[in-house]
């Protein structure tokens, strides 16, 4: 049994999965023509079936350079096993998506939490992918996992933005450390790790700006609540998430390389990945950047944030296999 | 970045095809190629991009190359000019009531900035329409979405309609404009809760809602930096509520925006405004002219085309290249360069102009007020020494004498001699060498043309 049967018939993984098919199986009203219709179709491996593999990854927002990349390595694999007919590429394809995601690293994306002291998560990205609403599902999630949390709110800009958070704050149950609209970011930041380390909390979730990476000095406002918990908690290490919206083009890369100089990316949250959009440009973001995904946003429940598995997104995206 | 890689690509296909007269079937094939990879590249549809290069390669085939272009430019050219027939040429005006009360519906997915919009857009239409605009809080989903356009609502002085967040968004629109009546307010703008276009009930609600208040526009609104999936999210809106127009947010990002293009080609909707940037004064009249370039991602290709074919006169330019690529290039051809320069505007317009150099055009390192002086400098030299810039070189007295005359200092006058150095050295490197090679200088280049005006 191939890779690819394999992944698709464990039974274990089922109720998981069934999640991601429910958000991710609306693509099939997309116009998107299935790679399974494709293999299955077409009688030979040659230069229009390529192009059709090619669709429906660009379709699925990977990134051109990483399709062109993903082809031509396609190409070489089907030529050193001298592969002939198209219903064959289903287990290189995955295998290969594999090797992209997983690049001989064993990749590990759950949280890292302090011994000592509160483990901070940051969560920045552009305006509109939410943040907000990602920090309230995590909340949730970690108090589930029995940890204490708090939550601070250095947006401190936009409009409701401190509301927003303190709704969820209340929805979770957890302390929203918080000042008034247009304070400093930082500030923010500064007082809640001081309530923080003071109450012994053991997670502390910092609530950003939405920002276009090309604002520099919003970036640099970032790079100030950096340093500023850096200064309050030296040494440990913290993770920031960047926030990607599911819906993203292109334009997520240069999100992510932007972001990461300015605060050291640990991870990716893809929101609304219960849409259409299949959020492929994540896999151009890792082949380039390395980051990892760590979190997936697949509806609007608090419930609805899952840990990534690459098994059940790369699942998710050729989940018209089974029809 | 991506659009750097591509303009590179583009010189080098530049360079393989020149000197003929007609675009052929190899012409068109490799310069679609790379527009195909461009458009791809700025988030257009993987489809609209298919069926548009198709379109594009019959009207290529044949063409006739215009004096100063080359074959890969005059396809371009081609693109550039189908693009803009595409996204309309001209802005479409918001349809609103002369008399009595309109009102605008905004509706799309979640984040893509429909609070944000609401107020910017009552501003603008109190601003340049005279509207007295209510804006009517309809999400009651989102935690403090209402709070938000509350808070808009205080900065702009702009009333706020809002039954808090237990009632049917239906009652609070038909409520919302009972009141508008009542206050006398003619414009209502309504700021829907975010929603996929999946979802089969919040959809069903926008139909109500659209029923109740029979909208003059609906509005979508679409984040400028989506991807493929644009198309899909348009079509669903518009099958379901036949939408008026688009509005493209956050194009004050670095996306190229290919999801305008989508959009447009898909469903026929114009996009009517932009939003520019986080303040509220900040959108703008969507221009479609002005996007085509941004998509296409090879501006200073466009431009150059533009330009050659309205401002410059081609066979003074083409003679000029000549000239520098001879690598004989004098101070009188400094001095003719400057004056194209000035005719086109910006200094950078040159750099781009000639192949290979746009990487090294940075505009903000050399401004148009050093032309003057630049100026200055050459008319104060004697026209023998215009033509052989050697006897400057060689003696200090001329160029203390230069310097004295145009009112600057020997250093600048130095600073001008290396320049043109270096800028014959270039060009006469540039003659004989390999795209790759040119690739590499250009990147090792860090000061265009060797003058830096703010190394004082």
């Amino acid at each position: 049994m191939g890779i690819f049967q394999k992944l698709f018939q464990a039974k274990d993984q089922k109720a998981r999965r069934q999640k991601f098919i429910a958000g991710m199986a609306k693509t099939r009203k997309a116009a998107i023509r299935s790679l399974k219709d494709v293999l299955i179709t077409e009688k030979a491996i040659d230069e229009a079936l390529f192009s059709k593999i090619e669709e429906i990854f660009i379709m699925a927002d990977i990134g051109v350079d990483t399709v062109i990349r993903f082809i031509a390595s396609l190409k070489d694999e089907v030529k050193k096993r001298k592969m002939t007919v198209p219903r064959d590429l289903e287990d290189v394809i995955v295998d290969q998506l594999f090797a992209l995601y997983l690049n001989d690293e064993i990749v590990d994306t759950h949280i890292r939490f302090n011994e000592q002291g509160p483990t901070i998560i940051l969560m920045v990205g552009v305006n509109g992918t939410g943040k907000t609403t990602s920090i309230g599902k995590l909340a949730y999630q970690l108090k589930a996992e029995g940890k204490s949390v708090m939550m601070a709110a250095a947006d401190t800009f936009r409009a409701g933005a401190i509301d927003q958070l303190k709704i969820w704050g209340e929805r979770v149950g957890c302390k929203v450390i918080s000042k008034n609209p247009g304070a400093d970011p930082s500030s923010v930041v500064f007082e809640a790790i001081r309530l923080a380390k003071q109450e012994s909390c053991d997670v502390l979730l910092i609530d950003t700006a939405g920002r276009l990476q090309n604002k520099v000095n919003l970036m640099r406002e970032l790079d100030k609540m950096n340093r500023t918990i850096q200064r309050e908690l030296p040494n440990q290490i913290y993770e920031t998430y960047l926030v990607i919206d599911a819906t993203t083009g292109q334009n997520g890369l240069q999100q992510a390389k932007v972001f990461h100089e300015v605060t050291n990316i640990s991870g990716i949250v893809l929101t609304k990945l219960d849409g259409t959009a299949k959020g492929g440009i994540v896999l151009a973001i890792r082949q380039e950047l390395g980051i990892p995904i760590s979190f997936v946003g697949l509806g609007e429940k608090i419930t609805d944030l899952d840990y990534f598995d690459i098994e059940d997104y790369i699942y998710g995206l050729f989940a018209d296999f089974f029809e | 970045m991506a659009f750097e890689n591509l303009t590179s690509r583009f010189q080098m296909a530049f360079r393989r095809l020149t000197g003929k007269a007609r675009l052929n079937d190899n012409d068109i094939e490799e310069m679609l190629r790379e527009v195909r990879l461009s458009l791809l590249e700025a988030d257009v549809n993987y489809r609209v991009v298919k069926e548009f290069t198709e379109e594009i390669r019959d009207k290529a085939l044949g063409e006739k190359i215009m004096k100063g272009l080359n074959p890969g430019q005059q396809v371009v050219k081609i693109v550039n000019d189908e693009l803009k027939a595409l996204m309309g040429t001209e802005a479409v005006p918001i349809n609103l009531k002369d008399s009595g009360i309109s009102v605008v519906m905004l509706v799309g997915l979640q984040g893509t900035g429909k609070t944000t919009t609401a107020g910017k857009l009552a501003q603008l239409l109190r601003k340049n329409e005279g509207k007295n605009p209510l804006l009517i809080a309809a999400d009651i989903y989102r935690p403090a979405a209402i709070d938000q356009l509350q808070v808009v609502g205080k900065q702009l002085d702009i009333p706020v309609f809002s039954l808090g967040n237990e009632r049917d968004p239906r009652d609070i629109v038909k409520e919302g404009l009972r009141y508008a009546a009542k206050e006398a307010l003619n414009l209502v703008i309504i700021d829907t809760a975010g929603r996929l276009h999946v979802n089969e009930t919040l959809m069903d609600e926008l139909t109500d809602i659209k029923k109740i208040v029979s909208p003059d526009e609906i509005l979508l609104t679409v984040d400028a930096m989506t991807g493929q999936d644009a198309v899909n999210v348009a079509s669903a809106f518009h099958e379901k509520l036949a939408i008026t127009g688009c509005i493209l947010t956050k194009l004050d990002g670095d996306t190229r925006g290919g999801a305008a293009l989508s959009v447009r080609k898909v469903t026929g909707i114009p996009i009517k405004f932009a939003g520019t940037g986080e303040k509220l004064n900040e959108i703008e009249i969507f221009h479609p002219e002005r996007m085509a370039s941004r998509i296409l991602g090879m501006g200073d290709v466009v431009s150059l085309i533009e330009k050659a074919t309205e401002e410059i006169d081609e066979n003074e330019a083409m003679s000029m290249m000549e000239k520098m690529m001879s690598g004989s290039f004098n101070f009188n051809d400094l001095l003719k360069q400057m004056k194209m320069i000035k005719r086109m505007g910006a200094f950078s317009g040159i750099l781009k102009f000639l192949p290979g150099m746009s990487q090294l055009a940075n505009s903000e390192k050399v401004d148009d007020k050093q032309l003057v002086y630049i100026e200055a400098i050459i008319r104060s030299m004697t026209p023998e020494e215009r033509r052989k810039p050697e006897l400057v070189e060689r003696s200090s007295g001329r160029r203390n004498r230069i310097a004295r005359g145009s009112g600057r200092s020997t250093t600048e006058v130095n600073r001008l001699l290396t320049m043109l150095e270096k800028q014959q050295k270039m060009m006469r490197q540039m003659v004989n060498m390999s795209p790759q090679q040119m690739e590499k200088m250009s990147s090792r280049m860090t000061d265009p043309m060797g003058y830096d005006p703010k190394k004082k």
